[in-house]
Protein backbone atom coordinates (compact mmCIF):
# COMPACT_ATOMS: atom_id res chain seq x y z
CA UNK A 1 0.00 0.00 0.00
CA UNK A 2 1.39 3.44 -0.92
CA UNK A 3 1.91 6.01 2.03
CA UNK A 4 -1.02 7.58 3.63
CA UNK A 5 0.79 11.05 3.36
CA UNK A 6 3.22 11.42 0.25
CA UNK A 7 4.61 15.03 -0.42
CA UNK A 8 6.50 15.57 -3.85
CA UNK A 9 8.39 18.01 -4.50
CA UNK A 10 7.28 20.77 -2.56
CA UNK A 11 8.38 24.28 -3.25
CA UNK A 12 6.76 28.06 -2.17
CA UNK A 13 8.49 31.11 -2.83
CA UNK A 14 7.33 34.30 -1.28
CA UNK A 15 8.95 37.22 -2.72
CA UNK A 16 12.60 36.91 -2.52
CA UNK A 17 12.24 34.26 0.23
CA UNK A 18 12.39 30.74 -1.05
CA UNK A 19 10.01 29.34 1.76
CA UNK A 20 9.65 26.01 1.22
CA UNK A 21 12.50 24.49 -1.09
CA UNK A 22 11.42 20.48 -2.98
CA UNK A 23 10.24 19.45 0.53
CA UNK A 24 9.51 15.59 -0.56
CA UNK A 25 8.63 12.91 2.41
CA UNK A 26 6.14 10.02 2.69
CA UNK A 27 4.39 8.69 6.33
CA UNK A 28 2.89 5.58 6.77
CA UNK A 29 -0.13 4.48 8.88
CA UNK A 30 1.01 3.85 12.16
CA UNK A 31 4.18 6.42 12.59
CA UNK A 32 4.12 9.92 14.27
CA UNK A 33 5.98 12.23 12.13
CA UNK A 34 7.76 15.38 13.92
CA UNK A 35 8.35 18.11 11.89
CA UNK A 36 11.31 20.15 13.65
CA UNK A 37 12.82 23.77 12.87
CA UNK A 38 13.69 27.04 13.79
CA UNK A 39 10.98 29.54 13.27
CA UNK A 40 10.49 30.75 9.84
CA UNK A 41 12.23 27.15 8.72
CA UNK A 42 8.77 26.33 6.50
CA UNK A 43 7.60 24.20 8.65
CA UNK A 44 3.57 25.89 8.67
CA UNK A 45 3.98 27.03 5.01
CA UNK A 46 4.50 23.46 4.17
CA UNK A 47 1.89 22.00 6.25
CA UNK A 48 -0.26 24.61 4.61
CA UNK A 49 0.86 23.18 1.01
CA UNK A 50 -0.55 19.65 2.28
CA UNK A 51 -3.28 20.61 3.68
CA UNK A 52 -4.28 22.68 0.40
CA UNK A 53 -4.72 26.68 2.03
CA UNK A 54 -1.48 27.31 0.29
CA UNK A 55 -0.94 26.82 -3.49
CA UNK A 56 2.59 25.49 -3.92
CA UNK A 57 4.50 26.73 -6.83
CA UNK A 58 5.28 23.32 -7.61
CA UNK A 59 5.21 19.67 -6.27
CA UNK A 60 2.02 18.25 -4.81
CA UNK A 61 0.76 16.40 -1.67
CA UNK A 62 -1.47 13.12 -1.87
CA UNK A 63 -3.71 12.59 1.21
CA UNK A 64 -4.53 8.69 1.14
CA UNK A 65 -3.86 8.86 -2.68
CA UNK A 66 -6.01 11.78 -3.43
CA UNK A 67 -3.85 14.41 -4.71
CA UNK A 68 -4.55 17.89 -2.91
CA UNK A 69 -4.61 19.92 -5.75
CA UNK A 70 -6.47 18.17 -8.33
CA UNK A 71 -8.84 16.20 -5.84
CA UNK A 72 -8.90 18.70 -2.93
CA UNK A 73 -12.62 17.91 -1.55
CA UNK A 74 -11.93 13.93 -1.71
CA UNK A 75 -8.14 14.86 -0.13
CA UNK A 76 -9.51 16.84 2.83
CA UNK A 77 -12.26 14.24 3.65
CA UNK A 78 -9.38 12.05 4.69
CA UNK A 79 -7.30 14.59 6.35
CA UNK A 80 -8.09 16.13 9.95
CA UNK A 81 -5.97 19.77 9.95
CA UNK A 82 -5.05 21.90 12.99
CA UNK A 83 -3.84 25.25 11.55
CA UNK A 84 -1.32 26.73 14.08
CA UNK A 85 -2.94 28.78 16.99
CA UNK A 86 -5.72 26.17 16.38
CA UNK A 87 -8.43 28.78 15.63
CA UNK A 88 -12.15 28.15 15.71
CA UNK A 89 -15.09 30.72 15.57
CA UNK A 90 -14.54 32.31 19.18
CA UNK A 91 -18.56 33.55 19.42
CA UNK A 92 -19.35 29.91 19.08
CA UNK A 93 -19.33 27.24 21.95
CA UNK A 94 -17.72 24.33 21.83
CA UNK A 95 -20.46 22.56 21.15
CA UNK A 96 -22.00 24.66 18.24
CA UNK A 97 -18.88 24.74 16.88
CA UNK A 98 -18.26 21.08 16.66
CA UNK A 99 -21.83 21.06 15.39
CA UNK A 100 -20.39 23.44 12.76
CA UNK A 101 -17.23 20.82 11.58
CA UNK A 102 -20.14 17.83 12.00
CA UNK A 103 -22.10 19.24 9.40
CA UNK A 104 -19.18 20.50 7.05
CA UNK A 105 -18.13 17.02 7.53
CA UNK A 106 -21.76 15.72 6.18
CA UNK A 107 -22.44 13.83 9.79
CA UNK A 108 -25.95 14.28 11.11
CA UNK A 109 -28.78 13.50 13.68
CA UNK A 110 -27.77 10.68 16.01
CA UNK A 111 -24.17 10.14 14.01
CA UNK A 112 -22.89 14.22 14.27
CA UNK A 113 -23.93 14.11 17.88
CA UNK A 114 -21.87 10.59 19.35
CA UNK A 115 -18.91 11.93 17.41
CA UNK A 116 -19.42 15.32 18.87
CA UNK A 117 -19.09 13.46 22.23
CA UNK A 118 -16.54 11.29 21.28
CA UNK A 119 -14.19 13.91 20.61
CA UNK A 120 -15.16 16.10 23.39
CA UNK A 121 -14.47 13.15 25.70
CA UNK A 122 -11.27 12.54 23.96
CA UNK A 123 -10.00 16.19 24.32
CA UNK A 124 -11.65 16.41 27.67
CA UNK A 125 -13.88 19.03 26.58
CA UNK A 126 -17.10 18.38 28.33
CA UNK A 127 -16.79 20.47 30.95
CA UNK A 128 -16.98 24.08 28.74
CA UNK A 129 -19.17 22.71 26.05
CA UNK A 130 -21.98 25.40 26.65
CA UNK A 131 -19.26 28.57 27.31
CA UNK A 132 -18.25 30.84 24.50
CA UNK A 133 -15.27 29.85 23.15
CA UNK A 134 -14.04 33.37 23.62
CA UNK A 135 -14.52 33.08 27.28
CA UNK A 136 -12.03 29.51 27.43
CA UNK A 137 -8.67 29.59 28.53
CA UNK A 138 -5.49 28.91 26.05
CA UNK A 139 -5.30 25.38 27.10
CA UNK A 140 -9.18 24.57 25.93
CA UNK A 141 -9.48 26.42 22.92
CA UNK A 142 -6.48 24.33 21.46
CA UNK A 143 -8.31 21.20 22.94
CA UNK A 144 -11.31 22.92 20.53
CA UNK A 145 -9.20 23.20 17.51
CA UNK A 146 -8.07 19.59 18.27
CA UNK A 147 -11.14 18.36 18.64
CA UNK A 148 -12.54 19.32 15.47
CA UNK A 149 -9.51 17.99 13.28
CA UNK A 150 -10.40 14.59 15.43
CA UNK A 151 -13.89 14.43 14.65
CA UNK A 152 -13.98 12.51 11.55
CA UNK A 153 -11.55 9.87 13.39
CA UNK A 154 -9.01 11.04 9.51
CA UNK A 155 -6.86 8.59 8.22
CA UNK A 156 -4.52 11.41 8.23
CA UNK A 157 -3.83 13.95 11.60
CA UNK A 158 -1.76 16.92 10.75
CA UNK A 159 -1.81 19.05 13.61
CA UNK A 160 0.42 22.70 13.82
CA UNK A 161 2.43 22.85 16.95
CA UNK A 162 -0.26 21.27 19.15
CA UNK A 163 1.06 22.06 22.77
CA UNK A 164 2.55 25.32 22.19
CA UNK A 165 1.33 27.52 25.00
CA UNK A 166 0.40 25.06 26.96
CA UNK A 167 0.80 23.99 30.62
CA UNK A 168 2.98 20.97 31.35
CA UNK A 169 -0.39 18.91 32.59
CA UNK A 170 -1.64 19.49 29.25
CA UNK A 171 0.97 19.05 27.05
CA UNK A 172 1.02 15.70 28.54
CA UNK A 173 -2.51 15.08 27.80
CA UNK A 174 -1.99 15.73 24.18
CA UNK A 175 1.02 14.03 23.91
CA UNK A 176 -0.66 10.51 25.30
CA UNK A 177 -4.26 11.39 22.97
CA UNK A 178 -1.73 11.58 20.27
CA UNK A 179 0.28 8.35 21.02
CA UNK A 180 -3.07 6.69 21.61
CA UNK A 181 -4.86 7.74 18.25
CA UNK A 182 -1.00 6.53 16.58
CA UNK A 183 -1.53 3.55 15.33
CA UNK A 184 -4.31 3.86 13.29
CA UNK A 185 -3.18 6.90 11.67
CA UNK A 186 -0.59 8.92 9.87
CA UNK A 187 0.40 11.62 11.92
CA UNK A 188 2.22 14.91 11.03
CA UNK A 189 3.17 17.47 14.26
CA UNK A 190 5.09 20.38 13.71
CA UNK A 191 7.01 21.49 16.76
CA UNK A 192 10.07 23.42 17.98
CA UNK A 193 10.10 21.61 21.48
CA UNK A 194 12.68 19.04 21.22
CA UNK A 195 11.54 16.88 23.94
CA UNK A 196 8.18 16.44 22.14
CA UNK A 197 9.74 14.21 19.35
CA UNK A 198 10.77 11.71 22.12
CA UNK A 199 7.75 11.56 23.52
CA UNK A 200 5.29 11.32 20.63
CA UNK A 201 7.37 10.62 17.32
CA UNK A 202 8.50 7.42 15.63
CA UNK A 203 10.37 9.78 12.97
CA UNK A 204 11.42 13.35 12.57
CA UNK A 205 12.83 15.35 10.13
CA UNK A 206 14.38 18.84 10.59
CA UNK A 207 13.52 21.33 8.40
CA UNK A 208 16.19 24.26 7.70
CA UNK A 209 15.53 27.20 4.92
CA UNK A 210 13.18 25.27 3.71
CA UNK A 211 15.21 22.31 2.76
CA UNK A 212 15.36 18.70 4.63
CA UNK A 213 18.13 18.87 6.71
CA UNK A 214 17.73 15.53 8.66
CA UNK A 215 15.19 12.81 8.64
CA UNK A 216 15.52 9.72 10.67
CA UNK A 217 14.16 7.83 13.83
CA UNK A 218 14.74 10.35 17.06
CA UNK A 219 17.61 7.68 18.00
CA UNK A 220 19.21 8.15 14.62
CA UNK A 221 19.12 11.60 14.54
CA UNK A 222 20.62 11.42 18.76
CA UNK A 223 23.54 8.89 17.23
CA UNK A 224 24.53 11.98 14.82
CA UNK A 225 25.03 14.35 17.83
CA UNK A 226 28.80 15.11 19.20
CA UNK A 227 27.89 13.64 22.55
CA UNK A 228 26.49 10.37 20.69
CA UNK A 229 28.22 7.46 22.82
CA UNK A 230 30.60 9.95 24.83
CA UNK A 231 31.14 8.22 28.24
CA UNK A 232 30.30 10.49 31.41
CA UNK A 233 31.37 10.56 35.01
CA UNK A 234 30.15 12.23 37.96
CA UNK A 235 32.04 12.34 41.06
CA UNK A 236 34.39 14.99 43.01
CA UNK A 237 36.75 17.11 41.92
CA UNK A 238 40.03 15.13 43.66
CA UNK A 239 38.46 11.73 42.48
CA UNK A 240 38.27 12.98 38.38
CA UNK A 241 41.39 14.80 38.67
CA UNK A 242 42.66 11.01 39.44
CA UNK A 243 41.13 9.66 37.47
CA UNK A 244 41.91 11.72 34.27
CA UNK A 245 44.85 10.81 33.10
CA UNK A 246 44.31 6.57 33.49
CA UNK A 247 41.13 7.22 31.90
CA UNK A 248 42.56 8.89 28.62
CA UNK A 249 45.34 6.64 28.41
CA UNK A 250 42.64 3.45 27.60
CA UNK A 251 42.79 2.57 23.97
CA UNK A 252 39.52 3.35 22.85
CA UNK A 253 39.20 6.62 24.62
CA UNK A 254 40.35 9.67 22.00
CA UNK A 255 39.83 12.62 24.73
CA UNK A 256 39.23 13.37 27.67
CA UNK A 257 37.37 16.46 28.85
CA UNK A 258 36.80 18.07 32.70
CA UNK A 259 33.76 20.38 33.28
CA UNK A 260 33.31 20.47 36.89
CA UNK A 261 32.08 17.86 38.53
CA UNK A 262 31.62 16.11 35.10
CA UNK A 263 34.27 14.34 33.22
CA UNK A 264 33.72 13.46 29.61
CA UNK A 265 35.30 10.48 27.85
CA UNK A 266 35.10 10.82 23.94
CA UNK A 267 35.95 7.13 22.32
CA UNK A 268 37.49 6.88 19.32
CA UNK A 269 35.29 6.51 16.45
CA UNK A 270 33.07 3.28 16.53
CA UNK A 271 34.21 2.03 19.83
CA UNK A 272 32.09 1.76 22.78
CA UNK A 273 34.32 2.68 25.97
CA UNK A 274 31.82 2.22 28.50
CA UNK A 275 32.67 -1.30 30.12
CA UNK A 276 36.51 0.03 29.96
CA UNK A 277 35.72 3.42 32.27
CA UNK A 278 33.64 0.89 34.56
CA UNK A 279 36.33 -1.66 35.15
CA UNK A 280 39.59 1.34 35.25
CA UNK A 281 36.67 3.00 37.88
CA UNK A 282 36.59 -0.04 39.87
CA UNK A 283 40.39 -1.24 39.96
CA UNK A 284 41.09 2.44 41.49
CA UNK A 285 38.77 1.77 43.92
CA UNK A 286 37.17 5.57 43.97
CA UNK A 287 33.74 6.76 44.64
CA UNK A 288 32.17 8.08 41.96
CA UNK A 289 28.44 8.93 41.65
CA UNK A 290 27.71 7.77 38.01
CA UNK A 291 29.13 6.36 34.74
CA UNK A 292 26.93 6.71 31.76
CA UNK A 293 26.75 6.53 28.47
CA UNK A 294 24.88 9.34 26.86
CA UNK A 295 22.90 8.82 24.12
CA UNK A 296 23.62 12.19 22.43
CA UNK A 297 21.21 14.98 22.50
CA UNK A 298 18.45 15.91 19.58
CA UNK A 299 19.71 19.59 21.17
CA UNK A 300 23.24 19.81 19.92
CA UNK A 301 21.63 18.41 16.12
CA UNK A 302 18.74 20.64 15.91
CA UNK A 303 21.45 23.40 16.11
CA UNK A 304 24.16 22.05 14.04
CA UNK A 305 21.98 20.71 11.36
CA UNK A 306 19.97 24.17 11.53
CA UNK A 307 22.44 26.56 11.72
CA UNK A 308 25.39 24.93 9.96
CA UNK A 309 27.72 24.92 13.44
CA UNK A 310 28.49 22.96 16.21
CA UNK A 311 28.60 19.36 14.27
CA UNK A 312 31.75 18.95 15.82
CA UNK A 313 31.60 21.62 18.78
CA UNK A 314 31.38 21.40 22.47
CA UNK A 315 30.54 18.00 23.67
CA UNK A 316 29.83 19.18 27.00
CA UNK A 317 26.15 19.93 27.71
CA UNK A 318 23.80 19.19 30.34
CA UNK A 319 22.88 15.44 30.82
CA UNK A 320 19.35 14.88 29.56
CA UNK B 1 -25.02 20.73 -0.43
CA UNK B 2 -25.39 19.71 3.14
CA UNK B 3 -21.77 20.73 3.33
CA UNK B 4 -22.90 24.45 2.30
CA UNK B 5 -26.13 24.51 4.00
CA UNK B 6 -23.91 24.33 7.02
CA UNK B 7 -22.17 26.59 6.92
CA UNK B 8 -24.93 28.66 5.85
CA UNK B 9 -26.70 28.21 8.76
CA UNK B 10 -23.49 28.86 10.63
CA UNK B 11 -22.92 32.33 8.91
CA UNK B 12 -26.91 33.36 9.70
CA UNK B 13 -26.32 32.31 12.84
CA UNK B 14 -23.09 33.90 13.48
CA UNK B 15 -25.33 37.36 13.14
CA UNK B 16 -27.99 36.84 15.85
CA UNK B 17 -24.86 36.11 18.24
CA UNK B 18 -23.20 39.24 18.83
CA UNK B 19 -25.25 42.60 18.99
CA UNK B 20 -24.11 43.06 15.69
CA UNK B 21 -28.03 41.88 14.23
CA UNK B 22 -29.65 43.73 16.76
CA UNK B 23 -28.24 46.88 16.63
CA UNK B 24 -28.31 47.06 12.42
CA UNK B 25 -31.94 46.12 12.61
CA UNK B 26 -33.06 48.94 14.87
CA UNK B 27 -30.91 51.45 13.08
CA UNK B 28 -32.04 50.15 10.04
CA UNK B 29 -35.51 50.65 10.50
CA UNK B 30 -35.17 53.75 13.00
CA UNK B 31 -33.46 55.72 10.06
CA UNK B 32 -35.89 54.00 7.17
CA UNK B 33 -38.98 55.45 9.37
CA UNK B 34 -37.64 59.14 10.21
CA UNK B 35 -36.80 59.45 6.25
CA UNK B 36 -40.05 57.85 5.06
CA UNK B 37 -42.30 60.46 7.69
CA UNK B 38 -39.52 63.82 7.90
CA UNK B 39 -37.58 63.28 4.45
CA UNK B 40 -40.60 61.88 2.30
CA UNK B 41 -43.38 63.84 3.81
CA UNK B 42 -45.62 60.31 4.26
CA UNK B 43 -48.31 62.09 5.15
CA UNK B 44 -48.31 65.05 3.84
CA UNK B 45 -48.68 63.79 0.36
CA UNK B 46 -51.74 62.80 1.06
CA UNK B 47 -51.23 59.52 -1.07
CA UNK B 48 -51.52 55.73 0.04
CA UNK B 49 -48.52 55.07 -1.64
CA UNK B 50 -45.01 53.77 -0.32
CA UNK B 51 -43.04 55.82 -2.71
CA UNK B 52 -41.61 58.22 0.07
CA UNK B 53 -40.29 54.91 2.06
CA UNK B 54 -38.47 53.32 -1.12
CA UNK B 55 -36.95 56.52 -2.26
CA UNK B 56 -34.53 56.01 0.95
CA UNK B 57 -33.65 52.54 0.19
CA UNK B 58 -30.49 52.95 -1.82
CA UNK B 59 -28.76 55.72 0.47
CA UNK B 60 -29.50 53.87 3.33
CA UNK B 61 -28.38 50.22 2.01
CA UNK B 62 -25.17 52.33 0.23
CA UNK B 63 -23.93 53.27 4.65
CA UNK B 64 -25.45 50.16 6.27
CA UNK B 65 -25.45 46.93 3.82
CA UNK B 66 -21.69 46.94 3.65
CA UNK B 67 -21.46 46.90 7.49
CA UNK B 68 -22.85 43.56 7.12
CA UNK B 69 -21.38 42.14 4.61
CA UNK B 70 -17.84 43.63 5.71
CA UNK B 71 -16.92 40.51 8.42
CA UNK B 72 -18.08 38.15 5.82
CA UNK B 73 -14.08 37.35 4.94
CA UNK B 74 -12.13 39.78 6.38
CA UNK B 75 -12.87 38.33 10.04
CA UNK B 76 -11.92 35.21 9.08
CA UNK B 77 -8.65 36.28 7.78
CA UNK B 78 -7.89 38.14 10.25
CA UNK B 79 -8.80 35.43 12.92
CA UNK B 80 -6.99 32.99 11.12
CA UNK B 81 -10.57 30.79 10.66
CA UNK B 82 -10.06 30.96 6.68
CA UNK B 83 -7.45 28.22 7.02
CA UNK B 84 -9.58 25.85 8.97
CA UNK B 85 -12.80 26.75 6.32
CA UNK B 86 -10.60 26.41 3.62
CA UNK B 87 -8.93 22.89 4.55
CA UNK B 88 -12.78 21.17 5.11
CA UNK B 89 -14.45 19.57 2.64
CA UNK B 90 -15.82 22.78 0.92
CA UNK B 91 -15.21 24.56 -2.44
CA UNK B 92 -14.60 28.17 -2.63
CA UNK B 93 -17.09 28.53 -4.30
CA UNK B 94 -19.48 26.54 -2.24
CA UNK B 95 -18.24 28.91 0.52
CA UNK B 96 -18.69 32.31 -1.18
CA UNK B 97 -22.40 31.09 -2.29
CA UNK B 98 -23.30 30.03 1.39
CA UNK B 99 -21.92 33.21 2.96
CA UNK B 100 -23.18 35.38 0.70
CA UNK B 101 -26.94 33.42 0.94
CA UNK B 102 -26.96 34.05 4.96
CA UNK B 103 -26.03 37.65 4.20
CA UNK B 104 -28.88 38.07 1.83
CA UNK B 105 -31.04 35.96 4.42
CA UNK B 106 -30.30 38.61 6.88
CA UNK B 107 -30.63 41.81 4.73
CA UNK B 108 -34.27 39.68 3.80
CA UNK B 109 -35.50 40.00 7.75
CA UNK B 110 -34.34 43.34 8.48
CA UNK B 111 -36.25 44.27 5.25
CA UNK B 112 -39.78 42.26 6.19
CA UNK B 113 -39.89 43.86 9.98
CA UNK B 114 -40.59 46.96 7.82
CA UNK B 115 -44.10 44.94 7.43
CA UNK B 116 -45.52 47.99 10.03
CA UNK B 117 -45.08 50.28 6.98
CA UNK B 118 -47.54 48.15 4.72
CA UNK B 119 -50.15 47.56 7.01
CA UNK B 120 -50.25 51.55 8.27
CA UNK B 121 -50.44 52.19 4.11
CA UNK B 122 -53.42 49.80 3.77
CA UNK B 123 -55.14 51.00 6.95
CA UNK B 124 -55.09 54.53 5.89
CA UNK B 125 -55.87 53.91 2.36
CA UNK B 126 -56.39 51.42 -0.69
CA UNK B 127 -52.78 51.32 -2.49
CA UNK B 128 -51.71 49.34 -5.01
CA UNK B 129 -50.14 46.33 -3.47
CA UNK B 130 -48.58 45.12 -6.53
CA UNK B 131 -46.58 47.95 -6.84
CA UNK B 132 -45.71 47.41 -2.81
CA UNK B 133 -44.83 43.75 -3.66
CA UNK B 134 -42.39 45.05 -6.94
CA UNK B 135 -41.11 47.38 -4.43
CA UNK B 136 -40.20 44.84 -1.57
CA UNK B 137 -39.11 42.48 -4.78
CA UNK B 138 -36.61 45.34 -6.19
CA UNK B 139 -34.96 46.32 -2.57
CA UNK B 140 -34.43 42.75 -1.65
CA UNK B 141 -32.40 41.78 -5.24
CA UNK B 142 -30.39 45.86 -4.96
CA UNK B 143 -29.68 44.74 -1.28
CA UNK B 144 -28.16 41.30 -2.61
CA UNK B 145 -26.12 43.59 -5.05
CA UNK B 146 -25.10 45.70 -2.61
CA UNK B 147 -24.08 42.50 -0.27
CA UNK B 148 -22.13 40.79 -3.23
CA UNK B 149 -20.25 44.40 -3.88
CA UNK B 150 -19.62 44.42 -0.06
CA UNK B 151 -18.31 40.45 0.25
CA UNK B 152 -16.10 40.85 -2.97
CA UNK B 153 -14.36 43.69 -0.81
CA UNK B 154 -14.67 42.04 2.53
CA UNK B 155 -12.26 39.38 0.89
CA UNK B 156 -9.54 42.13 -0.21
CA UNK B 157 -8.91 43.15 3.23
CA UNK B 158 -7.67 41.36 6.75
CA UNK B 159 -8.79 44.72 8.25
CA UNK B 160 -13.01 45.03 8.26
CA UNK B 161 -13.24 48.94 8.53
CA UNK B 162 -10.82 49.17 5.42
CA UNK B 163 -13.26 46.75 3.93
CA UNK B 164 -16.19 48.60 4.75
CA UNK B 165 -14.60 51.89 3.49
CA UNK B 166 -13.84 50.12 0.19
CA UNK B 167 -17.23 48.52 -0.47
CA UNK B 168 -18.91 51.97 0.34
CA UNK B 169 -16.59 53.69 -2.34
CA UNK B 170 -17.88 50.55 -4.66
CA UNK B 171 -21.63 50.86 -3.86
CA UNK B 172 -21.31 54.91 -4.25
CA UNK B 173 -20.31 54.20 -8.04
CA UNK B 174 -23.03 52.30 -8.63
CA UNK B 175 -25.57 54.26 -6.95
CA UNK B 176 -24.48 57.61 -8.53
CA UNK B 177 -23.63 56.59 -12.17
CA UNK B 178 -27.05 57.69 -13.59
CA UNK B 179 -26.46 61.00 -11.79
CA UNK B 180 -25.59 64.29 -13.64
CA UNK B 181 -22.17 64.11 -11.32
CA UNK B 182 -20.81 60.86 -13.62
CA UNK B 183 -22.73 61.28 -16.51
CA UNK B 184 -21.44 65.17 -17.17
CA UNK B 185 -17.91 63.28 -15.96
CA UNK B 186 -18.38 61.21 -18.44
CA UNK B 187 -20.17 62.93 -21.37
CA UNK B 188 -16.69 65.21 -22.15
CA UNK B 189 -15.25 62.67 -23.99
CA UNK B 190 -16.85 59.35 -24.43
CA UNK B 191 -19.13 58.44 -27.16
CA UNK B 192 -23.31 58.40 -26.52
CA UNK B 193 -23.50 54.58 -26.24
CA UNK B 194 -20.62 54.51 -23.08
CA UNK B 195 -22.81 57.47 -21.46
CA UNK B 196 -25.94 55.02 -22.16
CA UNK B 197 -24.56 52.01 -20.26
CA UNK B 198 -22.87 53.97 -17.55
CA UNK B 199 -26.22 55.59 -17.06
CA UNK B 200 -27.67 52.03 -16.91
CA UNK B 201 -25.47 51.00 -14.47
CA UNK B 202 -27.10 53.26 -11.89
CA UNK B 203 -28.62 51.36 -9.13
CA UNK B 204 -31.19 54.60 -8.30
CA UNK B 205 -33.03 54.02 -11.70
CA UNK B 206 -33.29 50.39 -12.16
CA UNK B 207 -34.80 50.61 -8.80
CA UNK B 208 -36.73 53.46 -9.07
CA UNK B 209 -37.85 51.41 -12.26
CA UNK B 210 -38.69 48.32 -10.18
CA UNK B 211 -40.30 50.15 -7.33
CA UNK B 212 -42.76 52.19 -9.68
CA UNK B 213 -44.54 49.27 -10.35
CA UNK B 214 -42.82 48.41 -13.44
CA UNK B 215 -41.61 44.94 -12.59
CA UNK B 216 -39.47 45.21 -15.77
CA UNK B 217 -37.18 41.94 -16.32
CA UNK B 218 -34.45 43.98 -17.72
CA UNK B 219 -33.76 46.39 -14.00
CA UNK B 220 -34.09 42.46 -12.28
CA UNK B 221 -31.94 40.97 -14.49
CA UNK B 222 -29.65 43.91 -13.94
CA UNK B 223 -29.11 43.21 -10.30
CA UNK B 224 -28.82 39.46 -10.75
CA UNK B 225 -25.85 40.16 -12.87
CA UNK B 226 -24.26 42.88 -10.59
CA UNK B 227 -24.71 39.87 -8.02
CA UNK B 228 -23.14 37.35 -10.03
CA UNK B 229 -20.66 39.37 -11.15
CA UNK B 230 -19.26 40.19 -8.11
CA UNK B 231 -19.40 36.52 -6.68
CA UNK B 232 -17.88 35.17 -9.14
CA UNK B 233 -15.02 38.09 -8.58
CA UNK B 234 -15.09 36.77 -5.29
CA UNK B 235 -14.45 33.52 -5.65
CA UNK B 236 -11.56 34.63 -8.56
CA UNK B 237 -10.27 36.59 -5.09
CA UNK B 238 -10.70 33.56 -2.46
CA UNK B 239 -8.76 31.53 -4.65
CA UNK B 240 -5.97 34.06 -5.03
CA UNK B 241 -5.36 33.76 -1.26
CA UNK B 242 -4.48 30.59 -1.34
CA UNK B 243 -1.18 31.40 -3.64
CA UNK B 244 0.25 34.09 -1.54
Amino acid sequence: MAAMIEVAGLAKRFGAIQAVDDISLAVEKGEVLGFLGPNGAGKSTTMKMITGFLEPDAGTARICGFDIREKPIEAKRHLGYMPEGAPSYHEMTPLGFLGFIAGVRGFSGQEADDRIRLAARRTQLESVMYQPIDTLSRGYKRRVGLAAALLHDPDVLILDEPTDGLDPNQKHEIRTLIQEMAPKKAIIISTHILEEVDAVCSRAIIIARGRIVADGTPAELEAKSATHNVVSVTAGMETLAQLSDAISQLNKIARVEIDGRRLIAVPAPGMDALEDVRALVRQKGVFVEDVRLERGRLEDVFRAVTTGRGAAGNTLGGTR
Amino acid sequence: MSTALTLFRREFVSYFVTPVAYVFIVIFLALLGAMTFFLGGFFSRGQADLAPFFAFHTWLYLLLVPAVSMRLWSDERKTGTIELLLTLPISPTAAVLAKFFAAWAFAAIALALTFPMWITVNYLGNPDNGVIVAGYVGSLVMAGAFLAIGSCFSTASKNQVIAFVLAVMACLLFTVAGTPLVLEFVSGWAPQRVIDVVASLSFIANFDAISKGVLDLVNLVYFISVIALFLFINVVLVNTLKAR
